[in-house]
């Protein structure tokens, strides 16, 4: 079976400069890979270069068999900025239908299949009765649930996703997480980035990154308090079941409780 | 004779006729290329191009050649310098375009300046001669107005989403630079044939202004590109009718009336109740 990713000896980063080297895995479909690190870690560098979007440092990548981007309409990213979508004059439903373009190239008529998945993928959401609302009148909140809704609405083979759960409140994230469990039900293969230990434990394999793969394997395996003070080197310690990362950064103490 | 003031310029006078229609295609096409202008944050380039084309309608003009050759060669030459800086130095393109714009500025001056024959050209080259414009530059207006309308329709789905995010472009299989680029093109194709109605100056008044306007109001893209041709149209109405009763310029009068109408539309909707917003 073709693999959904397969990277090895993969370095990626920008303009030639390598933020991350000698990557191997191999992610399969149906299943959902967590990128997991602090700030700068190579998160979203993985991300945007097997979408196609940076150009592998070194190595080998191949995303649904072939080449990155060979395919646009079996895979779907969602970034974690759209720094115009303030000012621009789009409704719900018209963000939704972008993420149906890629099939139809240029000129194409979008079907009624296409206005269907559209409008799936915006219930699922939750979204559906936000359709005739401009973007920009929409909370931080509001706005995560529609760009993912428009990710989903692809009905991509791959699902790339920075940060989806960043701005979601709880209601909103066990609806994605849900989501995200039908995808993969359905044979879609997901690689998330984020910073949620909850949210990587939930998902088939794990990659924590600091500049380098700590640790790639199952996330049952790979999510140790060990391995999570290397990632995030500081301290770290279980709490009531749950990890909490202490984080250091530019001098200052985050931390993230869980 | 109020209704006498408003019609009989135009129906009385062709040159006035000639004007309007004029007026008209270059309100149409600065509707859709300054819609994407504004939403996508080129002003400035925009302006670069539209000052940009001086040298090369200068040039054009001392050696006998039609300016908008002139103009063409100037706005690619500009576009090309924008990329061939941004490439080979670590410098923004907004001081690509910084540099090159006051470049080509004071080279087209310059040029210029060599002979008083040429001060006339100047003020022309500037402000454009739209009570001047004959059938067949009538026609080039045209063709180029319909070339930008077709590629807008072709290429709509990539400029929105290059407007959404550069990035969701690339994943949907539009490479943001080709389309970046025919953007710009569109840009140089409307100050190229534009210049001689209004001006190089005042183009980028009519590619700025009335985009604004319509983005004040707007709630979908079609509705903005529309709005803002219909809102060009009007200045150019108003701009001419101000002309001919004030004997002020013709070309600074739209593009005066482009910017008065942006500022009476802000004031309206800074007056407008706001309506109930989707945010929580």
């Amino acid at each position: 079976m073709t693999a959904a990713v397969e990277a090895s000896g993969l370095g990626v980063g920008y303009q030639g400069e390598t933020v991350v080297a000698d990557i191997a895995f191999r992610l399969e479909p149906g299943q959902v890979l967590a990128l997991v690190g602090s700030n700068g870690s190579g998160k979203t560098t993985l991300l945007k270069t097997v979408a196609g979007l940076l150009p592998p440092t070194a190595g080998r990548l191949d995303v649904l068999g072939a080449r990155p981007l060979a395919s646009p309409a079996r895979v779907a990213y969602m970034g974690q900025f759209h720094p115009s979508s303030f000012m621009l004059p789009l409704r719900v439903h018209d963000v939704g239908r972008m993420a149906r373009f890629a099939r139809h190239g240029l000129l194409g008529r979008l079907t009624a299949g296409d206005e269907r998945a559209v409008r799936e993928a915006m219930a699922v959401m939750g979204v559906s009765a936000l359709a005739e609302a401009p973007l920009n009148a929409l909370s931080g909140g509001q706005r995560q649930r529609v760009f993912l809704a428009q990710a989903f609405a692809r009905d991509a083979d791959l699902i790339l996703l920075d940060e989806p759960a960043a701005n979601l409140d709880g209601a909103a994230r066990a609806i994605y997480r849900r989501q995200l469990h039908s995808l993969t039900a359905a044979g879609r293969a997901v690689i998330l980035a984020t910073h949620d230990i909850d949210e990587a434990a939930e998902c088939d394999r794990t990659m924590l990154l600091a500049h380098r793969v700590v640790a790639y394997g199952p996330s049952a395996e790979i999510l140790t308090q060990k391995a999570l003070l290397s990632t995030f080197g500081m301290v770290g310690k279980y709490q009531e079941g749950g990890i909490v990362i202490v984080e250091r950064e530019h001098g200052h103490d985050d931390c993230e409780g869980h | 004779m109020f209704l006498d003031c408003l019609v009989t310029p135009f129906t009385a006078n062709a040159f006035m006729q000639n004007a309007l229609m004029a007026g008209i295609l270059v309100s149409i096409a600065c509707g859709i290329v300054g819609t994407f202008v504004v939403l996508r944050g080129l002003a400035f380039i925009g302006d670069a191009l539209a000052h940009g084309v001086l040298p090369g309608v200068a040039i054009a003009m001392m050696l006998g050649l039609p300016g908008m050759l002139g103009a063409a060669v100037g706005a690619l030459g500009m576009i090309f310098g924008i990329g061939f800086i941004t490439r080979r130095s670590n410098l923004s393109s907004d001081t690509a375009i910084g540099l090159l714009f006051v470049g080509m500025l004071a080279l087209g001056v310059a040029i210029v300046s060599r002979s008083h024959a040429f001060s006339g050209d100047l003020v022309r080259i500037l402000f454009g001669e739209i009570l001047g414009i004959r059938t067949a530059e009538l026609v080039t207006q045209l063709a180029a107005t319909l070339v930008i309308a077709a590629l807008a329709v072709t290429c709509h789905r990539p400029f929105l989403l290059l407007c959404f995010s550069p990035e969701q472009a690339e994943v949907s299989g539009f490479p943001p630079r080709r389309f970046h680029a025919i953007m710009l093109l569109m840009i140089a194709l409307t100050v190229v044939v534009s210049f001689r109605t209004v001006g190089t100056l005042l183009v980028f008044g009519m590619l700025l202004a009335p985009a604004a306007s319509a983005a004040l109001f707007s709630r979908k893209i079609i509705t903005m590109v529309v709005s803002a041709s219909a809102i060009g149209t009007c200045s150019v109405y108003a701009g001419l009718l101000a002309s001919y009763h004030l004997n002020i310029a013709a070309g600074a009068a739209i593009t005066l009336s482009a910017s008065l109408l942006f500022f009476i539309l802000l004031t309206a909707r800074q007056l407008m109740p706001r309506p109930a917003g989707a945010k929580s």
